[in-house]
């Protein structure tokens, strides 16, 4: 796999034969991945295939046996600057044994803007920033045990943007999220996008967020099997675990890759 | 009010407030973080310090605070290193905390399991001036960390991996929890007693969730409900002659049923209020039959 113009453009996200195991297993087998400012890249592949590893990867969450990794063209161990990065974990239910509302848990996202914890007006502005930008100003002092699959997920994205984040990890922002959600999402998405936030995100398929792509990164196995434009699966062929491979219709000279998504070309 | 002219009454009463305060404060991040038992361990260590207190002369509670902080500490590292056997590492723990609280207890010099005591279910005689001293550094610290620290301790207890990428020391406020919690237990023990503790640090919050929909309302009401039972308990304790840790146990787990009694029906009538101040609510998927959809929203 090429990665034109890595070091020249200075990219957001950089890995560079990454390799990782979950126990005696090797889940990440060499991975190498680039991401520049201002790019929405979607990581694809099968259950199993590491994407989500990936990501855990790249925001330490994962240890790495082998390989580089750096955010804003600086080794990830010495990187410190996490109030440019938003996170957004792959989560359904709520976490924590005590309740909480909207506002506090978006508020969390804001700590790394601030000094020792301590919110400003500016700080409580940049919050209910947040929550309109995902459409949930009304929900603020809701209970997020009280919330749909789908509105969580929307406390969490706005909790990642609370920061003002430059680059937006997302890992599988759709599963479980009902269509009228995915459609805020995708618009919320688009306006960050639009404002020049850089978007790694994991996804199964790239549903409403098709077209914001720019490049999909497909892994399978813990190797990237395809690194290029989206493809451009549809109905059937957008579910995972169809792994079979037939001729389509707009194949761009390179061969059909089989991957556990379909047909890629 | 006579029970304010004897000074052990006011030690006892003062130590009582500060208990109020301080188990449901750290309590309600134990029990964000599910780890509800904490106290319950820590109270166990802190019987070695007491027995060692005993043995060596010193203060009971400055050693069980050193004792527990010790026990907490490593109870700590155990959830970071000790994934598989974490449990039986932590049953040696405990158990061995209580064991060589009853070791010392008896190693000491004109010492038996009836010292022990006043410590395991709390006494308000004994409260002695010094052990005031203590307790007041003590809470101070516990509220201090509570207060000062209440973001990032949310923080870190609601989502621990989302918090480490927001680059807060995740490890340095787990440990900070753990020392906090210890601290509160030695708070306790005099008035409670070190095997009840564990109680008014989780049912005061348990209860305030039956009311709160806020994490910092529920702390509210878990305070006011601590500070409620310790000083009623310690009152009752005087007047009725029975042990003030199991009078204030008992008072709290009251207070817990009375207000889930109380929840069911104030629920209802909230999530009534709701639901006509957003009649329609998200937008449905669907198309929904016109006569389904009156049935629906009246049901939803």
């Amino acid at each position: 796999m090429d990665n034109p113009g890595t070091a020249a453009e200075g990219p957001v996200v950089a890995l560079r034969g990454v390799r990782a195991d979950l126990g005696p297993r090797p889940v990440l087998r060499g991975i190498d991945l680039t991401v520049r400012r201002g790019e929405v890249v979607a990581l694809l592949g099968a259950n199993g295939s590491g994407k989500s590893t990936t990501v855990r990867a790249v925001i330490g969450q994962v240890p790495v046996t082998a390989g580089e990794i750096e955010l804003f063209g600086t080794p990830r161990r010495a990187f410190r600057d996490w109030a440019r990065v938003g996170y957004v974990p792959q989560r359904t239910t709520a976490a924590g044994g005590v309740t909480a509302t909207v506002t506090e848990t978006v508020a969390s996202g804001r700590l790394s803007r601030t000094r020792f914890g301590l919110f400003r007006k500016a700080d409580h502005a940049a919050v209910r920033r947040a929550l309109d930008l995902v459409g949930m100003a009304d929900r603020a002092k809701d209970s997020v045990h009280a919330l749909s699959g789908g509105q969580h997920q929307r406390v969490l994205i706005a909790r990642a943007l609370a920061a003002e984040p430059e680059l937006l990890i997302m890992d599988e922002p759709m599963a479980g999220v009902d269509l009228a959600s995915q459609r805020v999402l995708a618009r919320t998405l688009e306006e960050q996008v639009a404002a020049g936030t850089t978007v790694l995100v994991v996804l199964h398929e790239l549903g409403a967020l098709e077209p914001l792509i720019d490049r999909a990164v497909v892994l399978r196995d813990g190797r990237v099997v395809h690194d290029g434009p989206p493809p451009k699966a549809v109905g059937q062929h957008a579910q995972p675990g169809h792994d079979h491979v037939h001729p389509h219709d707009d194949a761009a000279g390179a061969g059909p890759i089989r991957t556990g998504l379909g047909l890629l070309s | 009010m006579e029970l304010l002219d004897y000074a052990f009454m006011q030690r006892a009463l003062l130590a009582a407030v500060l208990v109020g305060v301080t188990a449901p404060a750290v309590g309600i991040h134990l029990v964000q973080r599910r780890q509800a038992l904490m106290g319950d361990g820590i109270g166990h260590v802190a019987m070695t310090g007491v027995g060692l207190g005993f043995l060596l002369g010193a203060s009971p509670v400055w050693m069980a605070t050193l004792l527990s902080v010790v026990g907490a500490v490593l109870m700590e590292l155990i959830r970071w290193y000790g994934r598989t056997r974490g449990d039986i590492a932590l049953a040696m723990l405990f158990y061995g905390g209580m064991a060589g609280g009853v070791m010392f207890i008896n190693l000491a010099p004109g010492g038996s399991n009836a010292n022990l005591t006043s410590y395991l279910f709390g006494s308000l005689s004994t409260v002695a001036p010094s052990d005031v001293t203590a307790i007041c550094l003590l809470a101070a610290f516990v509220v201090l960390v509570t207060l000062g620290l209440h973001r990032q301790l949310f923080a870190v207890g609601q989502d621990e991996e989302f918090a480490r990428v927001t680059g807060l020391p995740v490890r340095a406020l787990n440990l900070l929890t753990a020392v906090t919690a210890a601290v509160t237990v030695t708070v306790a023990m005099r008035v409670v007693g070190l095997l009840l503790v564990s109680a008014l640090m989780v049912v005061p919050v348990a209860a305030a969730q039956q009311l709160g929909r806020s994490f910092a309302a529920t702390l509210a009401i878990s305070v006011a409900i601590g500070v409620g039972v310790t000083l009623g308990g310690t009152v009752t304790s005087y007047y009725q002659d029975v042990p003030p840790g199991a009078t204030i146990v008992l008072l709290t787990i009251a207070a817990f049923i009375a207000l889930t009694a109380l929840a069911a029906p104030l629920a209802r009538r909230r999530a009534r209020a709701l639901a006509a101040a957003r009649p329609d609510g998200d937008p449905p998927e669907c198309a929904i039959p016109a006569t389904r959809a009156a049935d629906g929203a009246a049901g939803a």
